[in-house]
């Protein structure tokens, strides 16, 4: 098990460096010049070989790749071009946002679409299975950004019960120990910011947890029809189990492993950032940056972005696979060999 | 008997209507600002900033020698108390306000005005590594020397006589900061603005919200606010649900849909001024085609700006026949504007040799400003007004970078682009948007007209310094335009503002460079 992971972990170094030369050159190949796009509309010649110069980007691209990569096995991911601050401390104050609404999604849309999933297998074609499913469709189909809208119209302006945007009300001073508001004022037992910060998660978090739920307690279902009808099930029954003890133990354990790989790659996606629902709800997020550091062809945020998604991707897969080892007998057996 | 009576019933009415007006306009000390607007500041160390979202947040915290009215755009003291320029027109001299701190308590003195120009136009000061320096030509560009006389005189020596000078001076490319400040934080400075306006910076939380407090030590009016939390809303219904909830009480830059609703509104007030941009469709006269003056002419005969205005811009801006709005002194108001007649502009394009129209490429812009609200649609509109002269326009587009470079280059034959003049100097639009001097690639002046009499007044001009005599140089330069038409110029946008009306004194320039100083907030 730890061989396994340690050469997972050794693989990730080549996939770095794979992915820093494709998003290196992806980047300088859509056509826009930092310079010209951060100097605007009235720049001076002058002005924009300046800029060009500063940031290194008049020289060659190997030359310029070699550089950012020397920095980068140093710990340095450069400086934004944008914003002239360290890539590195740009990118942790937004992903620690983004993560505390991941992970608030993907504990929503995991619970509720684990267990609508199973019910609804459980009960087959019965009106809480054919709601459920629906609601399930309807929930992969809904644009997220009128979803959002809606929610905020109904639940902040209208019956004005939950906060509409934001971490925490303005005026707040959060603890900084994690970086996850909603921990660290646990964690300092600050109760009103914690309650304050929790509220303003819940909108934000629902919306963004809607499409992984749906799709959850789809894969769910379908899964756990398919154990349903096997022959251990029928054996387990025979035994004299309680019918919950069989659903839990034997069909779900079972039906998982499709389900977990669900999870986990949403999980990683919502990792990288979700731009609609940030943008809606004022999530000071990654999705919201990349996308604005993209248009300002900022390059090392873009590079230093796109790296951290790479590592979230592989190590998402990593705990994915570790996962199937403790739901999968027969892994762990292959796996040692 | 009875009389009296009277009299002393209509005197206590009286007073009484003149008690509740006045306790209505009495500001109300204390209270939080949350201003909900469409980003966040990129940086707060403005001599560093192109983007409005900076500015908007800085200018509350940091000042210069001189800014704007608060009613005008002409120049008053700030940091500064007085100046005189040398005969040759070559020296400005500062008189310096005394007793002035900085936030962080260091003394506001000339050395302090020495460094924070120097860092910027100085290659070899040890500053100048911290920031990355843009628009150096419209702010301290033409300054070549700051010296330091005595502790409170300080003197600015330009390569040539440069009358917009003063004009740079208020824009917020010319800030002064805590040099002592500048020295900690280095890079980062433009996360940790020191100045000495009349609000504190406290803290940022990126893409989120700037918090600022009242400077209790400021030397002018103190301001009325207690705190200002400036509030990132990128979506643009999400802002004006805040404003609806009440959890903001300004919103910036709403679209037409929404200010509409918030007009009828009886919560909100809407504030509207004229701004100091202009948004126009620029002939390339490199092209043959339309090298011909006739054919430029046409181009303004065909184009319905009227309907534009009130299409693209819901009714909020100001069809334009100059380069420049006449919200901006020197604006030549006699200029009859081209009427919109298709006939007139199908004479005109048979007398130049084209009776039948031709074809030609229009380029848009693919991003919205205020100038150019909807680019695209724009461009499609004009398109169908050149169709109805026989001129077949193919509509070209490009990401904005691109744009940029590209037009810059002058590939187009056709483009829409804009300007809003910050320092609102009528040499801001015509010498930098249409001399010959900014014709060379990367050209400011994308019509890459080169017009000689034109260039050499609007140069002259730059060593004028006698408003009157400036102005009489540039009411001849728009004549010049008018007659030879590189543009078709389209329109002066509207700027709009939308606020709770429990604030009060709020203010909004053109130029966008507004202090909040004024602003209170009823309890």
């Amino acid at each position: 098990m730890g061989r396994f992971i340690s050469r997972r972990l050794f693989h990730l170094v080549f996939i770095l460096i794979g992915v820093s030369i494709l998003v290196f050159l992806m980047l300088r190949l859509i056509p826009g010049d930092p310079a010209h796009l951060l100097v605007g509309e009235l720049a001076s010649p002058q002005d924009v070989a300046r800029i060009r110069e500063k940031f290194g980007l008049d020289r060659s691209y190997p030359y310029q790749y070699y550089v950012y990569m020397k920095n980068l096995f140093r710990g340095d991911m450069g400086t934004s071009i944008r914003s002239g601050v360290p890539v590195s401390e740009e990118i942790a104050v937004r992903f620690l946002a983004t993560v505390e609404l991941s992970v608030a999604a993907m504990l929503i849309s995991s619970l509720v679409g684990i267990m609508a999933g199973v019910i609804s297998s459980v009960r087959k074609y019965s009106l809480f299975d054919y709601a459920s499913m629906l609601l399930a469709l309807a929930g992969i189909s809904m644009p997220i950004f009128w979803l959002g809208l809606m929610l905020m119209y109904l639940f902040s302006v209208k019956w004005g019960i939950l906060p509409m945007m934001g971490r925490f009300t303005m005026g707040f001073d959060p603890h900084t120990v994690t970086g996850l508001v909603i921990l660290d004022s646990l964690l300092k037992g600050d109760l009103a910011l914690f309650t304050n910060s929790l509220k303003h998660l819940i909108l934000p978090a629902f919306t963004l947890a809607t499409i992984p739920m749906a799709i959850i307690a789809r894969m769910t279902r379908s899964s756990m029809l398919e154990v349903l009808s096997k022959d251990y099930i029928r054996t387990a029954r025979a035994k004299g189990l309680a019918y919950r003890t069989v659903i839990i133990r034997h069909a779900l354990k079972n039906a998982f492993l499709p389900v977990v790989t669900v999870i986990g790659l949403n999980f990683g996606l919502l990792l990288g950032g979700a731009v609609l629902t940030e943008t809606i709800f004022s999530w000071p997020g990654l999705g919201r940056y990349v996308v604005d550091s993209l248009l300002a062809r900022d390059y090392p945020a873009v590079q230093g972005c796109i790296l951290l998604f790479a590592v979230i991707m592989v190590v998402v897969n990593l705990a994915v696979d570790v996962i199937y080892f403790y739901l999968d007998p027969r892994l762990r057996t292959d796996g040692k060999g | 008997m009875k009389k009296g009576i009277w009299v002393s019933l209509s005197l206590s009415v009286l007073f009484l209507f003149a008690a509740t007006v006045l306790a209505a306009e009495t500001p109300v000390k204390g209270g939080t600002l949350t201003w909900g607007r469409g980003g966040d500041s990129v940086t707060l160390d403005l001599a560093q900033a192109t983007d409005g979202e900076s500015i908007k947040a800085g200018i509350q915290i940091l000042e210069n020698l001189v800014m704007f009215k608060k009613d005008s755009m002409d120049v008053e003291p700030q940091l500064a108390t007085s100046w005189e320029v040398s005969k040759d027109g070559l020296v400005w001299t500062f008189k310096l306000r005394k007793g002035v701190k900085f936030h962080d308590g260091t003394p506001f003195n000339a050395h302090a005005v020495k460094v924070s120009f120097e860092r910027v136009i100085n290659k070899d000061h040890p500053f100048h590594k911290y920031g990355t320096w843009r628009y150096p030509a419209l702010g301290l560009g033409p300054v070549k020397e700051v010296k330091v006389i005595d502790e409170y005189t300080v003197a600015l020596r330009t390569e040539k006589p440069y009358a917009p000078l003063v004009a740079n001076l208020a824009l917020w490319l010319c800030p002064i900061l805590s040099p002592t400040a500048i020295e900690k934080y280095k890079e980062e400075i433009g996360r940790n603005p020191v100045g000495t306006g009349p609000f504190k910076f406290v803290k940022w939380v990126k893409d989120d919200q700037i918090i600022l407090e009242r400077n209790e030590d400021y030397w002018g009016q103190k301001p009325h606010l207690d705190r200002i939390f400036l509030k990132a809303i990128p979506e643009v219904s999400a802002r004006y649900m805040a404003l609806q909830s009440g959890a903001i009480d300004i919103a910036d830059d709403l679209d037409p849909d929404s200010i509409q609703m918030a007009k009828s509104n009886p919560n909100f007030n809407v504030i509207e001024r004229p701004s100091i941009n202009v948004g126009y469709l620029a002939m390339n006269t490199k092209k043959p085609l339309l090298s011909n003056k006739l054919v430029r002419q046409a181009f303004n005969h065909a184009i319905d700006k009227q309907t534009i205005v009130k299409t693209i811009f819901r009714g909020l801006a100001i069809p334009a026949k100059n380069p420049f709005p006449p919200s901006i002194w020197g604006y030549n108001d006699k200029i009859v504007d081209y009427e919109y007649n298709v006939q007139k502009a199908k004479d005109l394009l048979a007398k130049a040799g084209y009776p039948k129209g031709f074809d030609i490429e229009l380029w848009a812009m693919p991003v919205s400003r205020g100038y150019m609200p909807e680019p695209v649609k724009t461009a499609e509109l004009i398109q169908g007004y050149l169709a109805a002269v026989g001129i077949n326009a193919k509509i070209v587009r490009h990401e904005w970078g691109v744009y940029l470079d590209k037009t810059s280059k002058g590939e187009h034959d056709l483009c829409m682009l804009g300007w809003l003049g910050g320092n609102a100097d009528p040499d801001n639009f015509l010498y930098g948007l249409l001399s010959a001097d900014v014709t060379k690639p990367p050209a400011a002046n994308v019509a890459f007209w080169e017009n000689a009499e034109f260039t050499k007044l609007v140069k002259e001009a730059q060593a004028v310094f006698d408003k009157a005599k400036r102005a009489s140089h540039y009411l001849r330069a728009q004549e010049i335009f008018h007659e030879e038409v590189p543009w078709v110029p389209l329109a002066h946008s509207t700027i709009v503002r939308v606020h709770n009306k429990k604030l009060h004194d709020v203010p909004l320039r053109p130029n966008g460079l507004n202090s909040f100083q004024m602003i209170w907030k009823e309890k």
